[in-house]
């Protein structure tokens, strides 16, 4: 028995059809996030009627009326919410700066020494990374702020450095310079050592190219850098008064003061973001191809321009992408500064602000805003380096 | 192809000088007992099926692979684990790779001045001078300004012949220079090979381009299992091959 080969005559649907079908889904989804958007924003909107809560900004014109424990900017109780709006992101730009600049630095060492030939060197970097970025960052800025700060002395038994340097549980006490009679030919002095570095440095390199001789910078320049400002001292006198910090009564006076709740979360967060960073390098430069490093030594180059005019730059485009990642993280988990109590802008803002005014709509907006803002403005930066740094392919 | 690329007499200064050299990775014997005197202007292929040590054999000589006994003795200087040795045999010593390993970040150019101004300290003008000459050399002036990607593989081999000529090597190592390209562009390297050979250089190249052999070789080596069986000058080794393996050998890789 054989059947005829012609099937059921395949007739167009409106529901086969790709072009109305990819409309029809379209609509759908716009017309979800409408309605939900819509939900949401009525909810909202009826829910501040009924607590009577007015929305809108004003109240950042409004008196705060409490202090705050360590401030960049000018701040006394009186001053407004937007005052502290403005010293808490100052305060979070900074843990989040120097974390950036610590971590960084920590990180590439560990990753180079990771590398190491030498078995302690890179055991060590190992150790460092597999104890540090597994360990939640939370825990580690608890032990460093519980465990080893506040088991600091009080200020009558400082750990003291000279009669200038104090370590106890209300932080670090430092001299604070203060601008004297030198002031200006110190700083005239300072200026003129960093312009002659940068001739010097391109003077050395115009050499190089034009003769092939080397000149060695980097002591001529530290000389320079030192010895400048050290005669200009000389010649016009100390450029700074320093206020010394001294124990009166229960606590130091004058010098500058750095807050354990500072020094526990920069290092907290540098150590652990250092970790991932450590990882970033080993795997940037162990994607340079071996090759490359073979071609360089079979011309004749040391290892240190190898590493330096071959490797590095190659290593580079593999690392920056996620090194931006970890810069991100570290910013935002700088809000876990909350916990211990330092001043960053969840805390202050996100926290203490919003249960004063009840503004949680605004606050909330505003910190994550703020958070995005500078999240964005860090991709894009790096996004810009890694482009330049880009390989030309065909 | 010319003639003129065998008419020409050895230098008696030896170049190259391996005795009784030996390695291991692990447990596995590598080299066996290799014994090998270069002359000056001296060009030798070395041939043998994969893994027989051929091109561990030449990346001792320039150290990228390290020997663990007997000795190796490159233009009057021991290679031993002294840096100030092994960086001067680097410098007198060029090698091209099968996989040309030019640096992608830079230039064609760059890639050729990078090693005089850093370990010859030639001023960049110089530098740039002499890189134009050997890119003209190797027929690709017109291509300094472009980077590695975007040539094709016969034209990054090239670059990578005169970028390891622009530090004016006395010998040239090829590791397999023409196995990562495609079949029409094998020609354009070994023309310049040729070239080069007839220029006097010292040359050791492992090979399986046996026309090349033919044409350039002073003496063709054959190596198996970490041994050298037999060495002789072309002519010879092709028609009177004197050990079985080496007759195995060439029968496989001249017959299809």
């Amino acid at each position: 028995m054989q059947k005829p080969v012609t099937g059921p005559s395949v007739r167009g649907s409106m529901l086969t059809d790709p072009k109305i079908r990819a409309w029809a889904f379209q609509i759908l989804a716009v017309a979800t996030v409408v309605a939900v958007g819509w939900y949401l924003f009525h909810n909202t909107q009826s829910n501040l009627a009924q607590r009577g809560i007015t929305s809108g900004f004003a109240f950042l014109n409004n008196p705060a009326g409490f202090g705050i424990l360590q401030s960049l900017i000018d701040y006394t109780e009186g001053d407004t919410y937007g005052r502290v709006f403005l010293v808490g992101l100052l305060n979070t730009l900074l843990v989040s700066v120097l974390g950036i600049i610590i971590a960084t630095i920590i990180g590439f060492v560990v990753g180079v020494s990771r590398l190491s030939p030498n078995w302690l060197i890179s055991r060590l970097a190992a150790l460092y990374i597999e104890i540090f970025r597994n360990i939640p960052p939370l825990l580690q800025i608890f032990f460093w702020y519980f465990a080893v700060l506040r088991a600091m002395p009080p200020p009558r038994d400082s750990h003291a450095l000279g009669e200038a340097l104090f370590l106890n549980i209300r932080g670090l006490y430092l001299p604070a310079p203060a601008a004297a009679d030198g002031f200006w030919a110190f700083l005239v002095a300072l200026a003129i050592a960093v312009a002659g570095c940068v001739a010097v440095a391109r003077w050395a390199r115009q050499r190089r190219e034009a003769t092939g001789q080397r000149f060695p910078v980097l002591i001529t320049c530290l000389a320079l850098l030192v010895a400048l400002p050290v005669l200009a001292a000389l010649v016009a006198g100390s450029p700074f008064t320093w206020s010394v910090p001294t124990l009166t009564g229960f606590n130091f006076r004058g010098g500058w003061v750095v807050i354990p709740e500072l020094v526990a979360i920069t290092l907290a967060l540098s150590i652990y973001t250092a970790a991932f960073i450590a990882e970033i390098v080993r795997s940037g430069i162990q994607a340079v191809s071996h090759g490359q490093t073979e071609a360089a030594r079979s011309l004749g180059l040391r290892p240190g321009p190898i590493l330096r005019l071959v490797i590095i730059p190659q290593a580079m485009r593999v690392i920056i992408p996620p090194l931006t990642s970890q810069y991100l993280n570290l910013v935002k988990n700088s809000s876990l500064a909350a916990a211990i109590g330092y001043p960053d802008l969840v805390a202050l803002f996100a926290g203490t602000v919003l249960n004063q005014t009840g503004q949680a709509i605004e606050t909330i907006a505003i910190t994550m805003s703020v958070y995005l803002a500078i999240s964005l403005s860090i991709s894009l930066l790096m996004n810009w380096y890694n482009k330049r740094i880009a390989l030309v392919e065909r | 192809m010319t003639d003129n690329a065998k008419n020409h007499t050895l230098g008696d200064k030896l170049m190259i000088e391996l005795q009784g050299v030996n390695k291991w990775y692990g447990e596995f014997h590598v080299l066996k007992d290799i014994n090998l005197s270069v002359r000056q202007g001296e060009r030798i292929v070395l041939c043998g099926p994969s893994g027989s040590g051929k091109s561990t054999t030449i990346r001792c000589i320039n150290r990228l692979e390290e020997h663990q006994q007997g000795r190796i003795v490159v233009d009057d200087v021991e290679l031993t684990s002294d840096l100030k040795h092994i960086e001067a045999i680097r410098r007198e010593v060029g090698m091209v790779f099968q996989h040309f390993n030019l640096f992608p970040h830079l230039t064609v150019l760059q890639n050729c001045t990078l090693a005089p101004m850093w370990v010859r300290n030639m001023p960049k003008r110089e530098a740039e001078e002499v890189a134009m000459h050997y890119l003209e050399r190797v027929r690709i002036p017109e291509q300094a300004a472009k980077y590695p990607g975007q040539l094709s593989g016969g034209q990054q081999q090239r670059v990578a012949i005169a970028r390891a000529l622009c530090m004016k090597p006395k010998i040239m190592l090829f590791d397999e220079p023409t196995s990562a390209l495609d079949p029409e562009m094998v020609k354009e390297v070994l023309d310049t090979m040729i070239q080069l050979a007839e220029s006097g250089m010292t040359m050791l190249c492992v090979t399986h381009e046996m026309g090349f052999a033919r044409t350039v070789a002073d003496r063709v080596i054959f190596m198996d299992r970490g041994e050298i069986i037999e060495q002789a000058p072309p002519e010879e080794f092709f028609s009177n091959p004197k050990n079985e393996r080496t007759k195995t050998f060439l029968g496989q890789i001249l017959n299809h």
